[in-house]
C-alpha cells in the first residue's frame, strides 16, 4: 500500500479544477471554510457536516496522570478536547474500499 | 453550525460568488478529503488537523443483550487528529460550555 498525503495544496487545487476560480482565490476558500470551522469550535460550537462527519468539543476534567517513562505522577489540567464522528456515509465508503466490507457492520447503535 | 450556515456565512463573505457556487467549493474539500481516505491516504491540514484511517483487527464481540459471542470482521475506520494550534486555541479562550454555571478555570485562560 503506498499512502500519499494530501495537504491544503491539493484541496486547492480540487476547488480550482471544480470550480475554476484562481488559485489565489481557491487557496483563500480552503482557508475560510477551516477557519470558519475552527472559530465556530473555539466558541464551543457543535460544527455538523453531513454525509462527511460532526465535529464537538468536549470539556475533560483534570487529573491525576503518570509519566510512563519514569512512573512520576504529572497533574493533568482540565482541558477541551475535539472529538470528530466521522459519518455512517464516511465510514461505509473508506471502509467498502479498503476493507472490501462496510455493508454490514452492525453492531453500531445509534 | 451545519453545512448550510457554513455555505451561507461564506456566500456573505464573498459576495462575489454565488451560493451555488459556494456550495459547490465546501462540497469539493470535504468529497476530496473523503475520497483520499478511501484511497487509503492521509489528509495533513496544519494547524487544523490530520484526517487519516486506522485499522482494526477482526475481534471477538458479544451481542450485549443475550451474552452470544460474535465474530466482528477487521475495518478500516475514518480518524482525526486535531492541530496544535487548533487544540492550543481551544484552551486559551473562555470555555463556552452548554452547561451553564461551569466556571473552572482553563489553563492559559488567565492573561
Amino acid at each position: 500500500m503506498n499512502s500519499k498525503t494530501l495537504t491544503r495544496a491539493d484541496l486547492s487545487e480540487a476547488v480550482f479544477r471544480e470550480v475554476g476560480l484562481s488559485r489565489t482565490e481557491s487557496a483563500d476558500l480552503v482557508e475560510s471554510v477551516l477557519e470558519n470551522i475552527a472559530s465556530h469550535l473555539v466558541a464551543g460550537e457543535t460544527v455538523k457536516l453531513s454525509s462527511f462527519g460532526s465535529f464537538s468539543v468536549r470539556q475533560k476534567g483534570g487529573r491525576i496522570g503518570r509519566n510512563p517513562k519514569t512512573g512520576e505522577e504529572v497533574p493533568i489540567s482540565p482541558r477541551r478536547v475535539l472529538t470528530f464522528r466521522p459519518s455512517h456515509v464516511l465510514k461505509d465508503n473508506v471502509n467498502k474500499a479498503l476493507s472490501g466490507n462496510g455493508q454490514d457492520t452492525a453492531a453500531t447503535p445509534e | 453550525m451545519i453545512k448550510s450556515e457554513l455555505v451561507a456565512r461564506l456566500a456573505e463573505a464573498n459576495p462575489h460568488l454565488y451560493q451555488r457556487d459556494v456550495e459547490r467549493i465546501v462540497n469539493t474539500i470535504f468529497d476530496e478529503i473523503a475520497g483520499a481516505l478511501a484511497r487509503g491516504d492521509r489528509v495533513e491540514l496544519r494547524g487544523f488537523g490530520a484526517f487519516s484511517v486506522k485499522e482494526r483487527p477482526a475481534r471477538m464481540g458479544r451481542n450485549p443483550r443475550t451474552g452470544e459471542p460474535v465474530e466482528v470482521d477487521a475495518k478500516h475506520v475514518p480518524f482525526f487528529k486535531c492541530g496544535k494550534e487548533l487544540r492550543e486555541r481551544l484552551n486559551t479562550s473562555e470555555p463556552v460550555t452548554a452547561d451553564a454555571g461551569f466556571s473552572g478555570n482553563v489553563p492559559g485562560a488567565a492573561d
